[in-house]
């Protein structure tokens, strides 16, 4: 097994995956962005404004907390790192907080972000509002639907959320809209990507600033679990979990969107199901046909609902330090059910993705101390949840 | 084999070459390259050849042939609609190659395949020149593809006597300009707006800059793109550079046509005054 790599080679590649193909007007951003950041994390004053927020204003760190009745029922120890308690309600303001600061940094007034479930875009207009920039928020139209409460918070933090109609108005779509945008706006504009995707310096910063979580987890335990679980769509929770526990010994397991099943081609499997292509700027396995034309992805929860995944992951299931599963959108909903009744914990439709793959694998994991890495919490789903019970 | 036979002579040529012509005739000539711009499969893939026919007749100098891809990143809202629609009229991958095929065949005039990474790869970079060569396009284009990535592609583009063409924004500074000219692409694509393609009622006062820049680092052709859709912004780009693209203008006349016929009429019209505006 060939071990993780702390940054991309200079063609900000993991091995095969990631690079930077996109559009030479983001080029010298993308060469700007890379060395500005890496000067940012070099900076103590710059860690430690970011570790200062992260503890005053997110609430960090976040509980490592053992799930009693859940192991009870699943005859499973099972830990849940509370990604969900962290200032609103999941673990991406860890890195909007991150990128929001380097925008004020170099001195960029705004910022824009694209989401999917709404959980992007609120702590981005959040980082927005405490660090005093102007956000605009890019969603699909069929998102904006599906996570109203989200949509509301963006505004009422003062962003400006933009609907977009094109292809099926889902994540992907609000990716390559915000992409639009940054290439023109991008002398005054910071382009603040939710996700491990993206192009070169994206999947490392980001992984870089979501890294918290699995650092956290190191000094929590007194003793390492033997599995870690995480969803992943783009992928960002969970290599900031799986990242500082890569090479551990401890076995990690990321979580795609089975959709209505593999077999439907209804689904968001980049990993399970796809191959290498190349997606909003990066190499990586991605959903597409024999063209290469972009295959729609279809999820029950917004968050997973994209065609691709972050290339670290896709070097990650290469070279075997993580190998990645999926479940449907019924087990999900499931999970959801399980660990609200079984812990008074609702999970976000994603992080319930994680929780339902330890309970159908419950048998194998017998024995085993499982750490699920529940990412946000499911506020936001409230209106599918009560349509669906 | 006759040697006063043109179409055989310039089939003798390899793409590269003939684009290279391009340039020398019109320097010749005093004037800029004028290259229109459509998706191939508009408004339906059996209709498409025959609008890029009506543009030569009116005066095209070559093509850049869009082929239609789902998430066209560098295109705005007219282009990704035109995509759209030419995918759903059944524009694949193959039709669209054949489209190419088809322009270069009728028209005789160099056509540049338009496209992005992904067809392009996905299918493998030597197999995508391979069949490009074999329909008689001249060279290509990939919307998303720096000369950081375009490294496999230019060998492949070479082998099959392709020319690549490689871009530079208002954002690429002396090392990327630098760096590009050492590619030694075909020519060298100016985006001559921020952002993505469609009209603009502003002509940049950066773009003066911008094209004074490549000119001290290379003798390689500039041809200006983005934002050039009225034939006053084609005269200050003929001016300018040595060639120009038209596409947004065109596609939407295409969309915006009520049949075949009419969108033929629509695009020759323009592209007629767009080519007196290459003439300086």
């Amino acid at each position: 097994m060939r071990a993780r790599l702390h940054r991309p080679d200079r063609r900000g590649r993991f091995g095969e995956y990631g690079g930077r193909f996109a559009p030479e007007t983001l080029m010298t951003a993308l060469e700007e962005l890379e060395v500005e950041f890496a000067a940012a994390w070099a900076d103590p004053l710059f860690v430690g404004e970011y570790h200062r927020m992260l503890e005053l204003y997110v609430g960090r760190p976040t509980p490592l907390y053992p799930a009693h009745r859940l192991s009870e029922r699943l005859g499973v120890e099972v830990w849940l790192k509370r990604e969900d308690l962290a200032h609103t309600g999941a673990h991406k303001i860890n890195n909007a907080l991150g990128q929001g600061l380097l925008a004020h940094r170099m001195g960029k007034p705004r910022i824009i972000a694209e989401t999917g479930a709404g959980q992007h875009g609120v702590a981005t207009a959040t980082a927005a509002a405490v660090l005093g920039l102007e956000c605009q928020v890019y969603m699909g139209e069929v998102d904006i639907r599906r996570q109203a409460p989200n949509v509301s918070r963006m505004q009422i933090l003062g962003a400006d959320v933009i609907g977009v109609a094109t292809g099926a108005g889902t994540l992907k779509d609000a990716v390559s809209e915000a992409m639009r945008d940054w290439a023109r706006t991008v002398e005054e504009t910071q382009y603040v990507i939710g996700s491990v995707v993206g192009p070169h310096p994206f999947p490392w910063m980001v992984r870089e600033l979501q890294k918290v979580i699995g650092d956290e987890v190191l000094r929590q335990s007194e003793q390492l679990p033997d599995v870690a679980v995480a969803c992943v769509g783009g992928g960002s929770n969970a290599i900031g979990m799986f990242w500082p526990l890569a090479g551990t010994g401890v076995e990690l397991v990321g979580v795609e969107a089975g959709g209505e099943g593999i077999g439907t081609g209804r689904h968001g499997a980049s990993i399970g199901a796809g191959s290498p292509g190349i997606l909003h700027g990066a190499r990586t396995y991605m959903l597409q046909d024999d063209d290469g034309q972009v295959l729609e992805a279809h999820s029950i929860s917004a968050g997973l609902d994209y065609p691709g995944v972050g290339p670290e992951h896709s070097y990650f299931q290469e070279v075997g330090l993580a190998r990645y599963v999926s479940v449907t959108d019924r087990e999900a909903l499931d999970g959801v059910r399980l660990l609200a009744l079984t812990e008074g914990i609702i999970p976000a439709l994603e992080s319930a993705h994680a929780v339902a793959w330890v309970a159908r694998e419950a048998a194998s994991l017998r024995h085993k101390t499982v750490l699920i890495n529940l990412s946000g919490r499911g506020d936001k789903d409230m209106e599918m949840l009560v349509e669906s019970l | 084999m006759s040697n006063h036979d043109p179409a055989a002579a310039a089939r003798m040529r390899s793409g590269a070459e003939r684009i290279a012509d391009l340039f020398s005739v019109a320097r010749e000539e005093d004037r800029a390259v004028f290259l229109p711009f459509l998706t191939a499969g508009l408004p339906n893939p059996a209709s498409s050849t025959r609008l890029f026919r009506a543009m030569a007749e009116a005066g095209a100098d070559g093509f850049e042939v869009g082929i239609p891809y789902s998430d066209p990143l560098m295109d705005g809202p007219v282009i990704c609609r035109g995509s759209e629609q030419a995918i759903s009229e059944g524009a694949t991958l193959d039709r669209s190659l054949s489209i190419l095929g088809e322009v270069a065949e009728t028209t005789g005039l160099p056509s540049l395949a338009m496209t992005y990474a992904n067809p392009v790869f996905r299918r493998g970079v030597d197999r995508f020149c391979d069949r490009l060569a074999e329909a008689g396009a001249a060279g290509l284009i990939v919307a998303d593809l720096p000369f950081d990535e375009a490294g496999s592609l230019g060998d492949a583009a070479r082998r099959h006597g392709l020319g690549l063409v490689l871009f530079v924004a208002l954002t690429s500074g002396y090392n990327r300009i630098r760096a590009v000219a050492e590619a030694a692409p075909s020519f060298i694509y100016a985006v001559a707006n921020l952002g993505v393609t469609g009209e603009r009622r502003e002509w940049s006062g950066r773009v003066e800059r911008l094209v004074e820049g490549i000119r001290e680092v290379t003798d390689i052709p500039v041809v200006l793109g983005v934002g050039i859709s009225t034939p006053e912004q084609a005269a200050i780009a003929a001016e300018l550079a040595d060639g120009f693209i038209v596409g947004t203008a065109l596609v939407r006349r295409v969309l915006e046509s009520s049949g075949e016929q009419d969108a033929a009429r629509s695009v020759a019209g323009l592209v007629e005054e767009m080519a007196s505006a290459a003439r300086r």
